[in-house]
């Protein structure tokens, strides 16, 4: 079974963004990233600082939905990128935490906003070669 | 598209049968190369659009239509109130009341020329654009109030743009029973540093030149001269808007399956229009509409300032502003009868024709403006609303032309470096935040607009005024 690792698929005007990893939460924790890279490049952030965020759903594909756009508010209200995570999530209950620093334009590789995550595209299972997968399009 | 499944009512009209849950057919307008174009998603969106309750007509997929959420992007459908219908979050979507607005400027192209660069660095100084770009206007709870509740009312009256503008937006630059009160302190937050900023993807302020008159004399009344310089702003709602969207949504999904309404698609998440939450979206759809025309007669007012210290005697009045994510209650002749009617436009533009009694006495004769954007480097358009426009999709138009290949493919194919320095050679001169965003934003990432106006032309849907040309764009 490969590790955890994120990654884009095509949506016309849009970003898909897809989290895998050996866990439910590792696979939450890659979806962020794949997140943050549909924004701008956070390999070039220095997690300084973290912020925590909470929040539950009826399942786990509503819950992935909630956890993407939690961070997009925390982006968009603090003026923060994050390049780091950590997941827990108990039946359908999230407790997470996410760490990054302010938004640098000239550092940070900026592409565009994240309007919210949508239920396109949305799936979050188990998969037999690659652990688990959570994934959504995100309007841009 | 698969269209042997399709019935063809003309070379730009086809249907799709009523099937299965289907209470109304489906309308796709668009020509044969278009439809063939078209994702199989679009036919399927449209159908189960068919399926809401209170349909009234059919669903409609105008010619540039393509895969959205729930609703097809270039999607159209009303419903009636009295037939149990529906309100959908999904059909108005994440950027409500994202539309355009242009004024004109009088001034000749071959003035604007020498200097410019120097406009475009005043106007990029003055409209803050882009991630993490933050607005001078800050507003504290009751006033953020009075901006849900006033719109572009609201901004003319703090001293942002003319009273003269408010006859050219739609609904006067205010929608009517706004209801502030069901926006939530979230949506407030994600738009306090946000009044009067473009945002980024495809938002954009552009200084673009007349350069075809198709009708002249539309063009005349509209005050459109070829070889004349305009501005146009393409933004919405802001961080504001995007929050509404993204909560009710998720209420609507999660009432509807435990109502045990099964949705096609979980973001046709809706609510009958009557239902409590309904009411709740309606309210604070309003409000975020109002933030969406408070925004753009803002930055409109920014933009007029930046280009009168350049040319101080330019008149600027506002051609129109449209919106194109939205859900309107309207009076439509149904069958000879007047129905009161809520339509949702997802990427599609009101087109009132001639005579309509929403529309501004001095443009009444000759219909509404449809202003219809496209890529930095290619074309826009100005058309007009038809008569005819009501019986094909509710008095609807095409909004752009739409992607022809992802984002992810676009940064492969173009560098934004070197695409500034390209458009600079074609007489465009870009600035941006973002140079990613401007690959992503390359010209050939999307469709062929031209095209797209043609076939809504023939279609009936609205008629070409005038072309313009980008000559500065400013992108987030």
């Amino acid at each position: 079974m490969a590790g955890a690792y994120w990654e884009h698929f095509a949506h016309d005007a849009d970003v898909g963004v897809r989290g895998i990893g050996p866990t439910r939460e590792a696979a939450f924790e890659q979806g962020g990233l794949a997140l943050m890279h549909a924004i701008g490049d956070p390999s070039r952030v220095e997690p300084r600082e973290m912020v925590e965020i909470a929040c539950e759903a009826p399942d786990d594909a509503l819950l992935f939905v909630d956890w993407l756009n939690a961070l997009v508010f925390e982006v968009a209200t603090r003026g923060m990128l994050f390049a780091r995570f950590e997941v827990q999530i108990d039946d359908h209950r999230l407790v997470g935490r996410a760490w990054g620093e302010p938004i640098d334009p000239a550092r940070d590789d900026l592409a565009v906003e994240v309007k919210g995550a949508t239920y396109t595209g949305l799936a979050v299972r188990s998969d037999p070669e690659r652990g688990w997968v959570a994934q959504c399009v995100v309007d841009v | 598209m698969d269209i042997t499944q399709l019935e063809r009512i003309s070379d730009v009209e086809w249907r799709i049968p009523a099937t299965g849950a289907m209470r109304v057919p489906g309308t796709i307008y668009a020509d044969e190369e278009l439809i063939r174009a078209m994702d199989d998603k679009v036919r399927e969106q449209v159908s189960n659009v068919a399926t809401l309750p209170g349909i009234v007509k059919a669903s409609y997929a105008l010619p540039d239509a393509h895969w959205g959420y729930g609703f097809p992007i270039g999607g159209v459908a009303a419903f009636d109130p009295d037939q149990d219908g529906v309100i959908s979050a999904g059909g108005v979507g994440f950027d409500i009341s994202c539309g355009v607005r242009t004024m004109l400027t009088g001034v000749p192209r071959a003035e604007l020329e020498p200097i410019k660069d120097r406009v475009a660095d005043a106007l990029f100084r003055a409209v803050p654009a882009g991630l993490g770009s933050t607005g001078e206007i800050r507003l504290d709870d009751d006033e953020m109030t009075a901006m849900l509740d006033g719109g572009a009312r609201w901004a003319v009256a703090r001293g942002y743009g003319e009273p003269g503008d408010l006859a050219r937006i739609e609904e006067g630059g205010r929608a009517r029973d706004a209801r502030p009160e069901f926006v939530s302190s979230r949506a407030r937050q994600r738009q306090r540093g946000q009044m009067g900023t473009l945002g980024s993807g495809n938002h954009y302020l552009e200084v673009q030149e007349v350069v075809d008159i198709i009708d002249p004399d539309v063009a005349a009344a509209f005050g459109l001269r070829q070889g004349e310089v305009v501005i146009t702003i393409h933004c919405g709602s802001r961080g504001l808007g995007h929050q509404i969207g993204t909560e009710f949504l998720r209420e609507m999904t999660i009432a509807a399956e435990a109502a045990g309404i099964r949705l096609p698609e979980r973001e046709l998440a809706c609510a009958p229009i009557r239902s409590e939450v309904g009411q709740r979206y309606l309210g604070a759809m309003r409000a975020g509409i109002n933030c969406a025309l408070a925004n753009r007669q803002i930055i409109g007012h920014l933009a007029r300032e930046a280009f009168a210290d350049v040319f101080p005697n330019a008149k600027m009045p506002l051609l129109f502003d449209v919106s194109h994510n939205t859900c309107k209650e309207e009076t439509h002749a149904i069958d000879g009868r007047p129905r009161r009617l809520f339509v949702h436009r997802k990427g599609a533009t009101r087109a009132f024709g001639p005579g309509h009694p929403a529309l501004p006495e001095d443009l009444r004769p000759f219909g509404q403006p449809v202003l219809i954007g496209g890529s930095m480097g290619t074309e826009s358009w100005v058309l007009v609303g038809t008569r005819e426009s009501e019986a094909h999709a509710f008095s609807s138009a095409v909004h752009g032309a739409g992607r022809s290949m992802s984002r992810h493919q676009a940064v492969r194919q173009w560098q934004g470096r070197q695409l500034i320095d390209q458009l600079r050679t074609q007489g465009i001169v870009i600035r941006s935040h973002s140079t990613r965003g401007v690959a992503e934003e390359a010209p050939g990432a999307y469709k062929d607009v031209g095209a797209v106006v043609v076939v809504a032309e023939r279609a009936g849907l609205a008629r070409r005024v005038a072309r313009l040309k980008p000559l500065i764009s400013i992108k987030g």
